[in-house]
């Protein structure tokens, strides 16, 4: 009887104990999980190592490089014309907006000034370079939350956009169509018209899209209080765009710096949201896009005649001096510090990219959330590989 | 980087006396610690700090209203040995100059770190400068660390660490972020061989085409397009 009683009390010991086990090592070993380098939500090649407590992100890594292709090196053996082919490639999806503050920087340099004309259509493509790259993203988002549908609309409509671009530029991609001291070419005939119906196409998109996503249940339910970021630690990571807006901070560099581009000639609004979540970023932006076709609506009713290059030596060199200048690019924040020799090409020009803050942000961000919101954060911050990697 | 706003009627002189200003409060709270200004009135701001001061600096601009982080990056001043690259390999090394020739604000190093922060109530940007000295314990150079100022700086340090080789004192995690791990050599150092080029020459200027009728004179410098 005894014996039989032992041998329970003995498997029960053993049972709690197996229990036990079990529970420590759900408890304490966590579970590594490595998003990427190839995944749909990394937009490229980053990948990011998370580390999990049950479904919990207890520490995240993200590890750039994967496309590093050391543009900071190659501009110091290339003449400065010859640069705007390399930046380009940065942030691939606005590829004009990338040229604007080098030739900006450089003209400064030059204490020269592009003629009027000039500045308003770099504005107008800078602002077409907005739309084509967001658009995509609104469309992506979709995709991020399981909506297929959202994705194939932008695609549709950043193509009346590309085509545009194409028609102005010749290149539907890499424009490379700023130079210093003006632009390559003039606008075609015909075109303006072409713009004003596509900038209606896209103010339907972006009413579609607000349709489709914004007021969605599940949309909302997965965006709204998920990875708020507050302004102050915003500005400490150097968040910029459409990022550092939505967390409540009304800093927008079209509106708040003078520079010899046609921003100040028209009326937009600067959109905040005061809630710092996914949904905020994702909605600045979409408000983000609108305006832009307005801006760029108004900037067609008034392009001023005239040339659009201005008397400047064929053999650039330009004078010895450091100058710093930042736009408001699609993600944020871009600017190159051109430090100039009096050479015909930059000493060194460091390139202060938007991705490469925002993205600096994510192990703080994802510290605490759980998996499924890892992917909607990441798409909300938005970021181009191309950006982070220069 | 003048406001813009539609207070601000006379951008020229409002701009000029908020530089100043800035100026004067950043030596009231450095002191000494600053060795150069250089103001370009209505465009920019650049301020050169002792070394040892670098992390201080930070701080001083961060309490002085720039809360925000653009970037941190350094220069290196020694002309390249290589030049840019478009000479004949097959021929001798052309002579190079190897004096070193600072920017703005000066400097006495070959390398300095420079950071840039916003204020974003008054809108306006400053550069920060600093000589990081050569080598002290033969491990390369090393200056403060800015990560307890800006969080921010985080990934700016890590990328600087690799491309320069400066070490950044308090950085809690100076791993690589763009190179491989076991890569060697800093490759923005100006004595880093953009091996690409060496192999291959890049035309460099040749690639400018003497206009039609303009004969073999294709350097004329006041021509124009």
């Amino acid at each position: 009887m005894t014996d039989l009683i032992d041998r329970q009390k003995l498997s029960y010991i053993a049972a709690q104990a197996a229990d036990a086990r079990l529970n420590v090592e759900l408890e304490t070993e966590g579970m590594t999980l490595n998003i990427g380098p190839q995944h749909p939500a990394t937009h490229g090649t980053l990948r990011i190592i998370v580390r999990l407590d049950g479904e919990q992100v207890v520490w995240a890594d993200p590890s750039a490089g994967y496309m590093h292709r050391g543009y900071e090196k190659l501009t110091e053996v290339r003449t400065f014309p010859q640069v705007t082919t390399l930046i380009n490639r940065i942030d691939w999806l606005g590829s004009f907006a990338n040229e604007v503050p080098f030739i900006l920087a450089a003209e400064q340099l030059m204490e020269i000034e592009a003629p009027p004309r000039a500045q308003w259509i770099r504005t107008i493509l800078f602002e077409l370079s907005r739309i084509a790259n967001v658009s995509l993203f609104l469309g992506d988002l979709g995709v991020q939350l399981g909506a297929i549908t959202p994705v194939f609309f932008a695609f549709r409509d950043r193509e009346y956009v590309l085509n545009l671009i194409e028609g102005a530029t010749g290149g539907r991609f890499h424009p490379n169509f700023d130079r210093i001291g003006g632009l390559k070419e003039d606008l075609p005939k015909g075109w303006i018209d072409e713009t004003r119906q596509v900038m209606k196409k896209l103010r339907n998109f972006c009413d579609e899209i607000e349709n489709l996503l914004f007021g969605n249940k599940i949309f909302q339910d997965r965006t709204r209080g998920i990875g708020v970021i507050p302004p102050a630690v915003a500005q400490q990571y150097g968040l910029s765009g459409a990022n550092l807006r939505a967390s409540g901070v009304d800093w927008d560099l079209r509106r708040d710096q003078s520079l010899p581009l046609a921003y100040d000639k028209v009326d937009f609004k600067v959109w905040t949201h005061p809630d710092g979540d996914s949904f905020a970023r994702c909605w600045v932006r979409l408000q983000e896009t609108r305006e832009a076709t307005k801006i760029v609506d108004q900037l067609l009713d008034g392009i001023p005649s005239g040339p659009v290059m201005a008397k400047v030596p064929r053999i650039i060199k330009v004078p010895e001096g450091e100058a710093f200048v930042s736009t408001e690019n699609p993600l944020g924040e871009m600017g190159y510090y051109v430090v100039s020799q009096g050479d015909l090409g930059p000493f060194r020009v460091k390139i202060r990219t938007a991705s490469f803050n925002n993205i600096s942000i994510v192990p703080w961000v994802l510290r605490g959330v759980y998996v499924p919101d890892v992917i909607t954060i990441l798409a909300s911050l938005y970021f181009i590989l191309g950006d982070i990697d220069k | 980087m003048a406001p813009l706003s539609d207070t601000a009627d006379t951008p020229a002189l409002a701009s000029d006396t908020l530089r100043e200003g800035i100026v004067d409060d950043l030596r009231a709270r450095l002191g000494d610690a600053i060795v150069d200004v250089k103001l370009v009135p209505n465009v920019d701001l650049w301020v050169r700090v002792r070394t040892d001061a670098w992390r201080d600096a930070g701080l001083a601009v961060r309490d002085a209203g720039f809360h925000y982080f653009c970037f941190l990056s350094a220069i290196d001043w020694m002309p390249s040995p290589y030049g840019r690259g478009e000479d004949d390999p097959t021929a001798p090394p052309p002579e190079r100059s190897t004096e070193i020739v600072q920017g703005y604000t000066g400097g006495e190093t070959r390398f300095q770190v420079f950071a840039r922060v916003t204020d974003l109530e008054r809108h306006v940007g400053i550069t920060l400068k600093a000589d990081v000295p050569d080598d002290v314990d033969g491990q390369g150079p090393i200056v403060d660390s800015w990560v307890t100022n800006y969080a921010g700086a985080n990934w700016h340090e890590r990328e600087c660490h690799e491309m320069f080789g400066i070490r950044f004192a308090g950085h809690p995690d100076l791993r690589n972020m763009y190179l491989p791990t076991d890569f060697e050599g800093h490759p923005l150092r100006k004595d880093f061989p953009l091996l690409a080029r060496l192999v291959k020459p890049w035309p460099g200027i040749a690639d400018v085409e003497p206009l039609p009728g303009e004969g073999d004179d294709g350097e004329g410098e006041g021509a124009t397009e």
